[in-house]
């Protein structure tokens, strides 16, 4: 288990190291490298883990070494509250120095005057590992794609600043700090790198310094210190009262104050509404690092966390208003993606929506949602890191992410649309891991007595269904253009997108293993004993559509390939002109076609639907925290 | 049994289809006061569609297509094999989705119209479904049709508001106005054939048979209210089936075509108010 420190420090020490590599060439050099060694280093942990039995490992009991490491910690936080403090002035926001100098303050405080003594630091459990796996992997990859994609960006960008070697540095700050907050047992420790993954994803959220940018970084930092604020207050809470920093404890004592005050952070965090918004700016930075806080890192901080504390949660109010306000989330991110044309704003609303439905499962908090939550966390990661990936390729080849640009994109970019199309499929097609969830979640609803999730479920599904179906539709459409188009995306954007295409199928059809070896042992660790959460007889069903899904489209391809056919044009109202692009209008002049999609402004739009949800749900939040923490005291 | 009970399906679900296809025709020209086709018209019509040249928009049409035909055969064979009835409904919203994608890949202005509205159908449709099978679930304990059959009451009795949800949303399954927003069975509309307008011949005879499938897998999720242990609830599930149909007949006759704000709307509301009531009930007194 000595891998986990240079786990956490490898990517640290990258992070150190980049800024100081001023060629582009050596740059890329050392993110390879320093992606490669992390994916190496998480998978010794793995094995070692592995061989150690698969059990629950506590590490890093109280020595002088943790002595020393909370010093450095509580320095640590004091200059992130430095930085703040002074870009805060810097940017005149200042609010957000009550937030942050409050909760820093709260922490050390408590933490010099009231000591409490913590039995372990570290833990290494199923969790906490496949959280590692997924950040090394989905993450290295992502840093490599970053590499080509970066070259892309600032070639199409000359408006902003080159500051290459601070946006990798920051990537892998944001991995490191991601190690540190899942083996963290200590809730300080891990308040400490839930601090820094805010700070990270607030100064890559900025990186282009427009204003806009640094409006929407400065919406992130304030709704995550807030969250933080929350994690600090439990932490002082539960020091004081329970005596106790570890999280373990904390979760298996139940008491309801701290653990409805951590999955209020987490609630931040992972962007459930009222929270959405910061997520929904956080598209201004390049996309490398949104799909890197969409899928390995920070939206999953807070799902983590969540998951960890269900059985804490399960049947209390506390709970109650976890699974409602992630289930209302689910329904309301997923309409509102209807009307959004801009792809990186639809695969935000999705991340939203999807972390809304883990969120509700953790609420509920039994066996069977976890277990739905863990594997829809595990297909989300995958799925949504590939989905950016797509979308940040395809605008730099196109110029433009809006999808109704991407008509016809099968025959301009078919290499990418097909990655998009297995993305896309994965997120929300029978029978791919998504669906699997949605299915084992609708049940456990139904045996949890709350209906009112099962109403967010089956109108949330309608609503996911429509904006996937349309944009899917609009890729696929063969439509021949004469603008030329020609691929700009690197070979290091490729060498990751095809991992994780491979990487989406592979889980496909490899899933009743993934829900045996992986998933199941995790609810076991979580609840202490679980029963088969998915029967024999409904794996056969799976893997019988599994088979048709994947085998009946290519059958059918096939067959069809070699049938003869004679091609006629389309039939367009107006003479075709016979290139099915333009018709004859009724001036006789040529016209060119134009389909769009539909969007529904007026029924779905932001505008109409974020106010009132956001009133919902804010004011669902605070009565019931209120409820919560007034029942407890 | 499983097994024959699915090869039987494959087999005579089209035919089946096709019958009633047969009886709605002339049905409906009854009811308009005309004489109507012979009932065997539907499969003068298929085997004429077969014989026709193979003309194509585009190369993928036929082959997705073909894929909605076979999903549609899939998802009804796990209805009829006594399996899950929600991967059942997962299957044909998947599916639908391979029809839209079907119209939507021959970028043709009607039929990617069309395309469109046949998404805010599934859109309108979908909730009803799923709060279906929690219905059948609340109702018998089991997502196994082959439990819901083995019940020793029929299920109408306990979810009474999911059957009238049911027909609600069946029209758009159908065809049938006031909800046939999509594509139609008349000719001489605003969106010409609407996502069917690029088919001929060959195509659009695979894509009638399909629609033979989805009519029987509709009819036998109907039929699934009725039966129980009893042998006799079989025949009675079967009239009450053609019974459904023929009412949705006369809605069809009866009505205009919706806009497609009032087909969401209305299917969703219908669905609260019905299914969406009777299921919170059912899971008050379990």
């Amino acid at each position: 288990m000595g891998v986990i420190p240079i786990l956490i420090a490898w990517p640290a020490l990258a992070a150190v190291v980049l800024p100081l590599v001023r060629s582009r060439k050596a740059r890329a050099a050392v993110v390879y490298a320093a992606a490669a060694g992390m994916m190496l280093l998480a998978a010794v942990l793995l094995a070692a883990w592995l061989s150690a039995g698969k059990q629950t490992l506590f590490l890093a009991p109280e020595s002088i070494y943790t002595n020393y490491l909370d010093l450095a910690m509580l320095a640590g936080e004091f200059v992130l509250m430095g930085l703040i403090i002074a870009l805060s002035i810097r940017h005149r926001k200042y609010p957000v120095i009550l937030l942050s100098a409050g909760q820093t303050l709260l922490v050390a405080w408590s933490e010099i005057f009231h000591p409490v003594e913590k039995t372990t630091h570290m833990r290494v459990d199923g969790l906490a590992m496949l959280l590692c796996i997924i950040a090394a992997f989905v993450g290295g990859f992502i840093c490599i794609y970053a590499v080509g994609y970066m070259k892309a960006y600032h070639e199409h960008h000359k408006e902003y600043k080159d500051r290459g070697g601070f946006f990798f540095s920051m990537l892998f700050l944001f991995l490191a700090a991601m190690f540190g907050l899942v083996l963290s047992e200590n809730l300080v420790w891990m308040y400490f790198f839930w601090e820094v993954t805010s700070v990270v994803s607030f100064l890559l959220i900025g990186y282009t310094r427009t204003e806009e940018a640094v409006h929407n970084s400065f919406r992130a930092l304030w709704m995550n210190l807030l969250g933080g604020f929350g994690f600090a207050i439990a932490i002082v809470y539960s020091a004081a009262t329970g005596g106790t920093v570890q999280l373990t404890d904390v979760v298996t004592s139940g008491a309801a104050i701290p653990v409805v005050l951590l999955a209020f952070a987490a609630l931040t965090k992972s962007a459930q509404m009222p929270f959405s918004s910061w997520l929904l700016g956080a598209m201004v930075a390049p996309t490398p690092s949104s799909a890197l806080l969409h899928s390995a890192t920070m939206v999953k901080a807070g799902v983590y966390l969540l998951i960890r504390l269900a059985p804490a949660l399960a049947g209390t109010l506390g709970g109650m208003m976890v699974a409602f306000i992630g289930g209302f989330t689910f329904i309301v991110a997923s309409m509102m993606a209807i009307a959004q044309n801009d792809g990186k704003k639809v695969l935000a609303f999705s991340t939203i929506s999807n972390l809304g439905l883990i969120v509700a499962c953790a609420g509920i908090g039994v066996e069977e949602t976890v277990w739905a939550a863990v594997l829809l966390m595990i297909f989300h990661s995958v799925a949504k890191s590939m989905l950016f990936q797509a979308v940040g390729s395809i605008e730099n080849s196109l110029g433009t992410r809006d999808i109704e640009a991407m008509h016809g994109l099968l025959l301009r970019l078919p290499r990418l649309t097909y990655i998009m199309g297995i993305g896309i499929a994965g997120m929300y097609l029978a029978p791919f891991g998504m669906l699997i969830s949605k299915w084992v979640a609708l049940k456990s609803f139904v045996d949890a007595d709350n209906y009112l999730l099962v109403l967010f479920l089956a109108y949330g599904s309608a609503t996911t269904m429509l904006y996937w179906t349309k944009w899917l539709s609009k890729l696929i459409s063969l439509h021949h253009t004469k603008e030329p188009v020609t691929d700009r995306t690197h070979q290091d954007q490729y060498l990751s997108m095809f991992v994780h295409a491979g990487a989406t199928l592979l889980l496909c059809l490899v899933f009743p293993w993934v829900s045996s070896r992986i998933v199941d042992p995790i609810v076991r660790t979580l609840f202490g004993a679980s029963h088969e959460v998915l029967s024999m007889n409904v794996l056969t069903t799976m893997a019988i559509m599994l088979v048709s899904v994947l085998f009946v489209p290519t059958l059918m391809f096939i067959l069809t390939r070699t049938t003869h056919r004679d091609y006629v044009p389309i039939y367009m109202g107006g003479a075709n002109v016979g290139d099915n692009t333009y018709f004859v209008n009724s001036y006789g002049e040529p016209e060119h076609l134009y389909l769009s999609n539909w969007y529904m402004r007026f029924e779905f739009g932001m505008r109409r639907l974020m106010r009132p949800s956001v009133i919902v749900s804010a004011g669902t939040l605070v009565v019931m925290l209120c409820m919560v923490i007034g029942g407890a005291l | 049994m499983q097994a024959v009970s699915v090869i039987l399906y494959l087999l005579l679900a089209p035919l089946a289809g096709a019958l009633l296809d047969g009886l709605d025709r002339r049905l409906s020209a009854r009811m308009q006061g005309r004489q109507g086709p012979p009932f065997l018209q539907p499969f003068y019509d298929i085997a004429k569609l077969f014989s026709k040249q193979m003309l194509a928009v585009n190369s993928v049409q036929m082959f997705l297509l073909l894929s909605y035909l076979i999903f549609l055969a899939v998802a009804g064979s796990l209805l009829f094999a006594g399996e899950d009835i929600l991967m059942c409904l997962f299957m044909l919203s998947t599916a639908d989705m391979f029809l839209v994608m079907a119209a939507s890949s021959d970028s043709s202005p009607f039929s990617t119209l069309g395309a469109g509205r046949e998404m805010i159908q599934i859109m309108a449709y979908e909730p009803m479904t799923l709060l279906l099978a929690v219905g059948f679930y609340l109702a018998t304990g089991s997502f196994q049709v082959a439990d819901i059959v083995r019940q020793p009451v029929s299920a109408v009795v306990t979810m009474p508001g999911f059957l009238l949800g049911l027909m609600f949303i069946m029209a758009i399954k159908l065809r049938k106005s006031p909800f046939d927003l999509s594509t139609s069975h008349h000719a001489h509309q605003e969106i010409v054939k609407g996502l069917t307008t690029e088919m001929a011949g060959p195509t659009l005879a695979v894509m009638n048979i399909a629609e033979y499938y989805e009519m029987t897998l509709m009819l036998g999720l109907v039929a699934l209210f009725f039966v129980n242990e009893n042998p006799i609830s079989w025949p009675l599930a079967l009239v009450a089936c053609l019974a459904v149909y023929v009412l949705e007949l006369v809605w069809d006759n009866v009505s205009a075509r919706v806009k497609w704000r009032t087909l969401l709307d209305g299917c969703w509301v219908v669905t609260l108010l019905t299914g969406g009531l009777n299921g919170l009930i059912l899971m008050l007194i379990r």
